[in-house]
């Protein structure tokens, strides 16, 4: 039963974790509105999140091979900042280099608030129902 | 805390801004001053703005440079002005006050959304800290 509480309450720390770096590359992005040759980034949260909650290492790093017995086990702990950042595809290049779109980094920061607030709902959620089927009747 | 970078990261676009916007209350104050304390006219101020990672992880922003115009200043004919040559011509700064107002804008616009990013990261961080309640 507590491994079940535990694999439910993980999926959503991993979530949440991803969440809250994807939010701060966007605030990134949004700082760097007017810096010449800054590049626009962001996270493929889908494939980030696969990675993560697949415990294997997300596309784009190697994993550590085992060749001995002896050898200690690479930790499966997914770190969210070892989800690939990629670049966003221009869609009005400026002649300074700047590849930000401002409204289309704040459309994407207004999405991941509320995507951050959804897993902390369904967070809440989950505690809620562990909690009335703890009560007695 | 990924989220507590955010702090760090707007904050520091809130600060290069801010250098800008004072760069443009410069240049529009002097855009007049037909000589400044080294005796030459005013030359227009310009920031440089680069990415840098801040303290944490992200990547924020910083006025690295403030650099001059070298533009040639407007010209005025003006022989009553002290400061005017043997011809009667006045050099006046080279501030172009429709660009700085642009500037301006800009810069307060790029403020603002900096603000509404911190303000979104605050809520953020305070719904999670009423997590499980």
């Amino acid at each position: 039963m507590s491994n079940q509480i535990d694999t439910g309450l993980q999926f959503h720390q991993q979530a949440l974790n991803l969440r809250a770096y994807r939010q701060e590359v966007l605030a990134a992005n949004i700082a760097n509105a007017d810096t010449p040759n800054y590049k626009a980034r962001d996270v493929d949260f889908k494939a980030a999140l696969q990675g993560a909650v697949g415990g294997a290492r997300s596309s784009g790093a190697l994993p550590l091979a085992q060749t001995a017995s002896g050898h200690l086990a690479g930790s499966a702990a997914s770190n969210p900042a070892g989800a690939p950042l990629l670049y966003r595809t221009e869609t009005q290049s400026s002649v300074d280099g700047n590849t930000v779109n401002i409204d289309t980094e704040r459309a994407a920061f207004a999405e991941n608030s509320l995507q951050y607030e959804a897993s902390l709902t369904f967070v809440n959620q989950f505690m809620r129902n562990i909690q009335s089927a703890l009560q007695s009747q | 805390m990924s989220m507590l970078n955010v702090f760090n990261i707007a904050g520091s676009a809130l600060t290069a801004q801010s250098a800008r916007l004072n760069t443009v209350a410069s240049n529009l104050a002097n855009a007049d001053s037909v000589a400044g304390p080294d005796g030459l006219p005013y030359k227009a101020k310009q920031v440089v703005f680069t990415a840098k990672p801040v303290e944490g992880g992200g990547t924020g922003v910083r006025v690295t440079a403030v650099v001059e115009d070298n533009a040639p200043g407007r010209t005025l004919y003006d022989p009553k002005n002290p400061a005017a040559d043997e011809k009667g011509f006045v050099t006046m700064p080279n501030v172009n006050v429709v660009e700085e107002m642009v500037n301006m804008i800009s810069a307060s616009r790029a403020y603002q959304n900096n603000v509404e990013v911190m303000n979104t990261a605050k809520t953020l961080m305070q719904k999670t800290l009423t997590l499980g309640q």
